[in-house]
């Protein structure tokens, strides 16, 4: 792609590496912890599933065991492992057995790493073979209807009762979505634990678990088939079970899932080592399963100003970039975060929008880019919102966005409503129709106002990210760099489900998956 | 033809502005033109749009033209719907109590307290009882605010502290006072069976009880807290929806200048 902002190139080159660094020094930092949502997606992926008599899911119910005797550090797999090879049960029936009292992993006879891992392989390959028949369905489906181009148009639901958020997903699609997203209930990402089985209530969202995954996948399969698409399901690994959820979405085929350490750590006030750790594996099982991350980089824009702080969202999505690859994820399923939040009442900030945006392009050419819509502008002004709205779709369409996230004209007033949605993706498919081309034979001026944005934005992420190296990334979170938000490395929630492993320590999972999708 | 845009009867209206029997103006006075758009469980034909009409009928509204109907899936449409209604209100018979306090920016707010205080203003905010919505004071409390609001946790000189949701108000009380605090702000969202008067209630008795009730501001807010309804319950003021962070300590640090609280 010819570049239209005249980017300097050198200084793209300068700011990745001192990501780079960055991710590296980090990763050093990951590869030496775990943490309790990290072994309950372990036991997942081995199988382990359902709730005890009291509601506690029993990947819960064995971490809890051993973190109370102190086996933690030497991880869920080993200890599994030694129980399956000494009782000759499954791993759910030694969970079940952990759960009545029956086994103690503590007294379980200790056999060598390679027999306990031996003694897991069937699980491991079990899970393995479903998450790839998974991939290979999506692609079927794909092959078969022929993957859109252009711009996925997506929306959410958010009743709170999955039920009907089938419904108002299933109209959606029928007007046109290509990715649906069911929003979590508020506060699930502060649970360390996921909820079981079909849920119907839940307050600005519905809560994010396995059944209900399943229940919206066969619905959009259902409607995908009848109108000869194939439509994306999302949902939020962010929180405190980052990994698990990975997980769950995919054993159960969703197509993008949001996935940033970052956004916990500043807007939910989770711990940054947990929630980094937790991050490295949730992307490592995304990027096997063939899911979309996104990045929340548009967040930052909503507490700090989007002019000003423009640096930093790229900055963060180079980060993120970089911590991607470090679990394996390819580019085409990087998701990165980006936003139109600019206050409408600056001259000539649709020119920067559109500098940015086209800046985010260049920078990440084949990333499949996540643009947000306005929010923080957004008044209550319905009619006005509706025009906020179609010139963020301009934006998207003349610089090849991929996820257009549809803003809706009740932002800040509710919930979409159904015709709120179907007004979103009218508004979006008439801008992308009539100005399908528009970007391509549109050249922006040299050193005009917005090549010059854009190279501007570029060499402040560049400093920052020089700066980042110095401080490290738990440093800059200390810093109050990202979202004006400062975040202690020892503060926030989720810190003591963090060890060090120790050296019987092994993750099955991390090197099939990294290996897998090579 | 249903729903033609132009409507060619001529109407004669009492065109003088009368404040007793007040009515929507659309381009003419009294005409009572309104718009309104919704959506019916119901396909997209004539029978619906005709469902769409009665409806509009029934809500007062005469002659409704249905000027625009669209389908959302094979038993959901959109309507949009224009109508004169046939009711008004008596403008000169309305008596709102609203908090009355000038709203200051956050800046303006830390200056203030600077000014008057030479402080930090302590913040203790929760969603008491069984409540276990967080939204209303996350809204008001977490730095990142609501819908381009910032929150209390921004401001520079107010130290905020939100407990979350399911707080007792025994807790609550607890935790203001050992945090000192100057303003305790109570969010209630479940609002069935009025469960909320009953809450907001308990909280004052327990605050008068204590004695802490005449050192600290005690607000309440949520989506069916009016300002009048916080005054009945012994509150210093109430905010409903579309307030954010600014209202609220604007209104708080006013007070405790007024009140004499240092």
């Amino acid at each position: 792609m010819k570049s239209k902002l005249n980017l300097n190139k050198e200084l793209v080159e300068k700011a990745r590496m001192h990501a780079k660094n960055v991710a590296i020094d980090t990763q050093n930092f990951i590869d030496k912890h775990t943490t309790v949502a990290v072994e309950r997606t372990v036991l997942r992926l081995l199988g382990v599933d359902r709730v005890d008599f009291y509601g506690v899911p029993m990947p819960n119910v064995v971490v809890d065991h051993l973190v109370k005797k102190n086996l933690l550090s030497g991880g869920a797999a080993y200890y599994m492992g030694c129980a399956i090879a000494t009782t000759g049960l499954n791993p759910q029936g030694v969970s079940q057995q952990i759960g009545r009292g029956k086994i103690d992993l503590s007294l379980i006879d200790k056999i060598p790493a390679k027999d306990a891992l031996a003694a897991l392989m069937p699980y491991i390959k079990k899970s393995v073979a479903k998450i790839k028949r998974n991939k290979q369905k999506r692609s079927a489906y794909l092959r078969k209807y022929g993957d859109k181009q252009g711009a996925l148009l997506y929306v959410i639901v958010a009743t709170g009762n999955i039920y009907e958020d089938i419904v108002q997903a299933k109209a959606a699609a029928k007007q046109g979505a290509d990715v649906i997203a069911v929003i979590r209930t508020t506060g699930q990402s502060l649970l360390d634990y996921v909820p079981y089985g079909a849920t119907t209530e839940g307050f600005g969202g519905t809560y994010a678990t396995q059944q209900n995954f399943k229940l919206m996948r066969a619905a959009l399969d259902e409607v995908g088939e009848e109108q000869h698409r194939y439509i994306r399901l999302c949902n939020y690994c962010s929180g405190l079970c980052m990994p698990e959820i990975a997980a769950m979405g995919a054993l159960e085929r969703l197509d993008v899932m949001l996935n940033d350490a970052l956004y916990g750590i500043l807007f939910r006030d989770i711990n940054m080592k947990r929630t980094i750790i937790d991050q490295y594996f949730s992307r490592v099982i995304n990027g096997f399963a063939g899911v979309i991350i996104n990045t929340g980089e548009d967040n930052y824009l909503t507490t700090a100003d989007a002019v000003a702080e423009a640096h930093t969202v790229l900055a963060s999505q180079l980060l993120n970039e970089q911590f991607a690859i470090m679990a394996g994820l390819p580019e085409k399923y990087m998701g990165l975060g980006h936003a139109f939040e600019i206050d409408p009442s600056i001259e000539n900030g649709f020119l920067y929008e559109l500098a940015q945006a086209q800046m985010a392009r260049e920078i990440f050419p084949k990333a499949p880019l996540k643009y947000m819509p306005p929010t923080k502008y957004m008044t209550g002004n319905i009619f006005k919102g509706h025009v906020q709205d179609a010139l963020f779709n301009v934006v998207t369409t003349m610089t090849h966005q991929r996820i257009h996230l549809l803003g809706m004209l009740t932002e800040a007033i509710h919930t979409p409503f159904m015709a709120d949605r179907a007004l979103s993706i009218e508004n979006a498919r008439y801008i992308q129709t009539t100005m399908k081309d528009l970007g391509d034979e549109i050249v922006f001026k040299k050193d005009g106002i917005i090549q010059k944005r854009a190279n501007e934005v570029l060499e402040n992420a560049t400093d920052l990210l020089e700066k980042i190296e110095q401080y490290g990334l738990f440093g800059t979170l200390s810093r109050g760099v990202f979202a004006d938000i400062k975040r202690s490395p020892d503060g926030g929630k989720g810190l003591e489900g963090v060890v060090e492993k120790n050296e019987i320590y092994f993750n099955p999972f991390i090197d099939i998956m990294k290996e897998g999708h090579k | 033809m249903s729903g033609g845009l132009y409507n060619l009867d001529k109407k004669v209206y009492d065109t003088t502005l009368d404040l007793t029997d007040l009515k929507p103006y659309g381009d003419t006075m009294n005409d009572g033109k309104v718009q309104l758009s919704f959506t019916l469980p119901v396909a997209d034909d004539e029978r619906g749009i005709e469902a769409a009409k009665l409806l509009a009928k029934k809500m007062g509204f005469m002659d409704p033209a249905v000027v625009c109907h669209k389908a959302l899936d094979s038993d959901f449409t959109f309507y949009v719907v224009y109508g004169q209604t046939i009711y008004s209100v008596d403008y000169t018979k309305i008596n709102v109590i609203k908090v009355e306090s000038e709203v200051m920016e956050m800046e303006e707010v830390n200056e203030f307290i600077r000014e008057h205080f030479h402080r930090k203003i302590v913040v203790v905010g929760a969603s008491t009882g069984t409540d276990a919505h967080t939204v209303g004071i996350d809204a008001i409390m977490n730095r990142k605010g609501f819908a381009g609001h910032y929150g209390l946790e921004r401001y520079d000189m107010v130290e905020a502290y939100n407990l979350g949701s399911q707080v007792t108000n025994e807790e609550f009380l607890a935790k203001a006072k050992e945090l000192h605090a100057d303003v305790l702000l109570v969010s209630q969202t479940v609002t069935q069976k009025d469960i909320h008067i009953k809450n907001l209630t308990e909280l004052i008795e327990l605050l008068e009880a204590d004695g802490y009730r005449d050192k600290c501001i005690v607000c309440c807010g949520g989506p069916r807290i009016t300002h009048e309804l916080a005054k009945e319950l012994g509150y210093d003021a109430g905010f409903g929806p579309g307030c954010f962070a600014e209202h609220n300590i604007s209104f708080a640090v006013n007070e405790m200048v007024k009140r004499g609280l240092k």
